[in-house]
């Protein structure tokens, strides 16, 4: 509004300092541009280009030692049409969708019971740290050490081996599923917790007081009255720990024993093998599901209210 | 699909890696090669060696390669010795055959095995070398030379080096069905492969490859998830059962491939398998850990869970051994001085020091006799005759790998060389043996 004023304003200017009211407003129109300016350049060199080149590569054909520039759909083709594909997506989306559920529960408790439960900021603040304290290792080392943990002859198995409880170690708890979906909701429960503190922490104590004087149960409470309000925090650390999860491959690597697929892992493998078209491929066919799954998200829950 | 490839690997052009940096130091090199020639033309200095020796210390040479034979140590004893410098790059072995084929001009050495030999070499890429410049080409173990470690034993399937290790003429890149005077790689390094496992787990005597999917083993077997590796121990194995009948485990078919990949996929999916290891340490750690207790296993892997004191043996099987081996070629621009140090440099190579070294390693070298020289008689009796250690025997860098009285697993080089079954190879279905391998370990 302000700038369709402007060119009205400078036109009934005379013409010597016409020239100059122009140039000013052409400055004063183009100081947006220039202050979107950095961040649009930095989006456009690091994440345009990458992804336009990974999609130009994925039509390229390859084989065992060079790619070629071309514009072949074989890639595509082998990806979509192979069984082993749609199984990988199956099961990353199980892992995906065990992982959430898990950690939204564990999440949902852990920021309900200190946004409610714990009355001093202090001890929010200090207990809030705690849950951060895992985070200040690597990722790999918190991984790794469930191996020994877990392991045939690990902690976890000889100590219920000695309490009498079990005969032979259970097996099941390292290199399997159980072991990745453990892994993963150890990584990411985190990612689930803050941002539904963030919502809780923003939700007005009178309206609980309000619902409690109008005779709900503590239960009802929690279920029509905080549950709606902190959906946005929810959402956010859904698209967190489901695009984390959708792309990850080294976790499953590590606590599969190798013996699990992942989509990240297929793409992981293939770069290996230097089939870089085919991880082209790949890529864009898991960026596409993952951009399909954070939409239907956002479609659920407008989370624009929460910033 | 190969059907829709616009270019082959032979015809399509070169890349340019670092050429700007390459060309200034050659043409500094040619200068003062010129230079040396004049001087030595002009007849004004006679000591033509000691000039030798002043220019070739300019030289540096650029070797890279997997890691296994990529040692420092021999960087080290090459500037003591010869008085150059040799850059050493260690690299993946995917990696390693990219680079040669698509940045010839990045490395003046190659340090590369014979199954990458046979993808890189008809790229043109490489110079094969004129084996009268071998000072101890004749003395090269003839694994190497026909196929035959001695004239009554058979010639193993896969790539077998000899098939690619001579080339028709100075300018090809056909591979000569037999020896000419065109080596393409100078043998450095190579070893027979079997399967590791804990003697004090296993509960019984292993003898043959079938045992890695015996249901006695359940959950407590792994191979490796490299495909081009890992496909030929599962061949090994589907063979020994009788499963499947192989015209050559080292180029199978697509129904060869189908046949072994189902076997594998039946007894992952019964849960024969514990994990799948890619990486040198993992391997340990599964076999160390008591996760695994057969599985497919890399000689020094061994010798590093037995250095935790813990019981593993190198196994050999009666169906005999997967082999692999490597070697020195040379980049296609080498020339001049540069290309005289390198035959400098594979001739030192297979002087006696390094040859010694690998053989302390577990690994075996290319020239048996020099090695011999620089090894102690108990040394040789222990990692090349099979003999019973007399003292504690000692890795190159002096820890002891092996107490006095041990024996090596499998014996004499005789017994283990000689009674390899395959070699590691490139098959002409390899994408889809790899795409099939990938479906192996997702199912």
């Amino acid at each position: 509004m302000t700038a369709s004023a402007v060119p009205s304003e400078a036109s009934s200017a005379s013409a010597a300092p016409r020239s100059g009211g122009v140039r000013r407003s052409m400055l004063r129109r183009a100081v947006p541009y220039l202050q979107a300016g950095p961040l649009a350049l930095t989006l456009l060199v690091f994440l345009l280009v990458p992804i336009l080149t990974i999609v130009a590569v994925s039509f390229w054909d390859y084989d065992s030692i060079r790619i070629y520039p071309d514009f072949v759909l074989t890639n595509y083709e082998e990806l979509l049409t192979s069984p082993v594909t749609w199984k990988t997506y199956l099961n990353t989306v199980k892992f995906a969708a065990l992982t959430w559920v898990i950690t939204l529960l564990i999440g949902f408790t852990v920021a309900y019971f200190l946004a409610f439960h714990v009355q001093s900021t202090t001890w929010q603040m200090v207990l809030f740290l705690v849950c951060t304290i895992p985070f200040w290792t690597s990722n790999i080392i918190r991984m790794i050490s469930w191996i020994p943990f877990l392991g045939r002859n690990g902690l976890l198995n000889s100590g219920l081996i000695s309490a009498g409880l079990i005969d032979q170690p259970l097996e099941f708890l390292l290199f399997s599923d159980f072991a990745v979906v453990l892994a993963f909701v150890h990584l990411y429960a985190l990612f689930m917790v803050v941002p539904i503190f963030n919502s809780m922490m923003r939700i007005d104590r009178a309206l609980v007081e309000a619902a409690r004087d109008g005779g709900a149960s503590a239960a009802q409470v929690v279920w029509n009255v905080i549950l709606p309000l902190a959906k946005p925090g929810i959402a956010i650390g859904s698209i967190f720990v489901v695009t984390l999860v959708m792309g990850d491959f080294i976790t499953v690597r590590l606590m599969s024993g190798g013996q699990s697929a992942s989509i990240g892992l297929m793409i992981a493998n293939e770069i290996s093998l230097l089939q870089y078209p085919a991880a082209a491929a790949n890529a864009v066919v898991l960026l596409a599901v993952v951009l399909i799954m954070v939409v239907a998200m956002l479609r659920i829950v407008d989370i624009r209210k929460e910033l | 699909m190969t059907e829709t490839r616009t270019g082959s690997p032979l015809s399509a052009g070169t890349t340019t890696g670092g050429t700007t940096k390459g060309v200034s130091r050659r043409t500094l090199l040619k200068g003062t090669a010129a230079a040396a020639g004049v001087a030595i033309g002009s007849g004004a200095i006679t000591g033509f060696p000691t000039i030798w020796a002043q220019n070739i210390k300019n030289v540096t040479l650029r070797q890279f390669g997997t890691g296994v034979s990529n040692l420092n140590a021999v960087a080290d004893k090459v500037k003591e010795d010869l008085g150059f410098t040799l850059q050493m790059t260690a690299l993946d072995s995917d990696a390693v055959a990219q680079r040669a084929v698509t940045q010839p001009k990045s490395y003046d050495i190659a340090d590369i095995e014979y199954w990458i030999c046979k993808k890189v070499f008809p790229a043109g890429v490489m110079q094969p070398m004129d084996v009268s410049k071998i000072k101890n080409f004749d003395k090269i173990v003839p694994i190497f030379v026909n196929g035959k470690l001695t004239p009554e034993s058979a010639v193993a399937q896969g790539t077998a080096p000899h098939t690619v290790g001579f080339v028709e003429g100075k300018d090809s890149i056909k591979f000569a069905k037999s020896a000419t005077q065109w080596m393409t790689l100078i043998p450095t390094i190579y070893n027979a492969d079997t399967l590791g496992i804990r003697p004090d787990l296993v509960g019984r005597p292993i003898s043959s490859w079938k045992d890695l999917l015996d249901p006695a083993f359940k959950g407590k077997a792994s191979i490796i998830n490299i495909p081009s590796i890992g496909i030929m121990d599962a061949a090994m194995v589907c063979e020994a059962m009788g499963e499947v009948k192989y015209g050559d485990k080292g180029n199978m078919t697509k129904e060869e491939i189908d046949k072994t990949l189902k076997i594998m996929t039946d007894a992952k999916k019964a849960g024969q398998f514990r994990a799948f290891w890619k990486t040198f340490d993992e391997s340990v750690n599964l076999m160390s850990s008591g996760e695994v207790i057969i599985q497919s296993m890399w000689s020094p892997a061994v010798a590093a869970v037995r250095a935790k004191g813990i019981q593993c043996v190198y196994q050999p099987l009666k169906e005999g051994y997967r082999a692999w081996g490597g070697g020195l070629g040379i980049a296609k621009h080498l020339s001049g001085l540069e290309l005289e140090a390198a035959y400098e440099y594979i001739n030192w190579y297979l002087s006696g020091w390094v040859g010694a070294y690998l053989n302390r390693q577990g690994y075996y070298s290319a020239v048996l006799d020099t090695a011999k020289e620089h090894m102690s008689p108990d040394e040789w009796a222990f990692w090349m005759e099979g003999q019973p250690a007399k003292t504690d025997i000692l890795s190159p860098e002096g820890k002891v790998m092996e107490k006095a009285g041990a024996v090596r697993d499998g014996g004499s080089f005789q017994d283990r060389m000689g009674r390899v079954a395959c070699w590691n190879a490139v098959m002409d279905e390899d994408r889809y043996m790899v795409r099939k391998w990938n479906e192996f370990v997702a199912a």
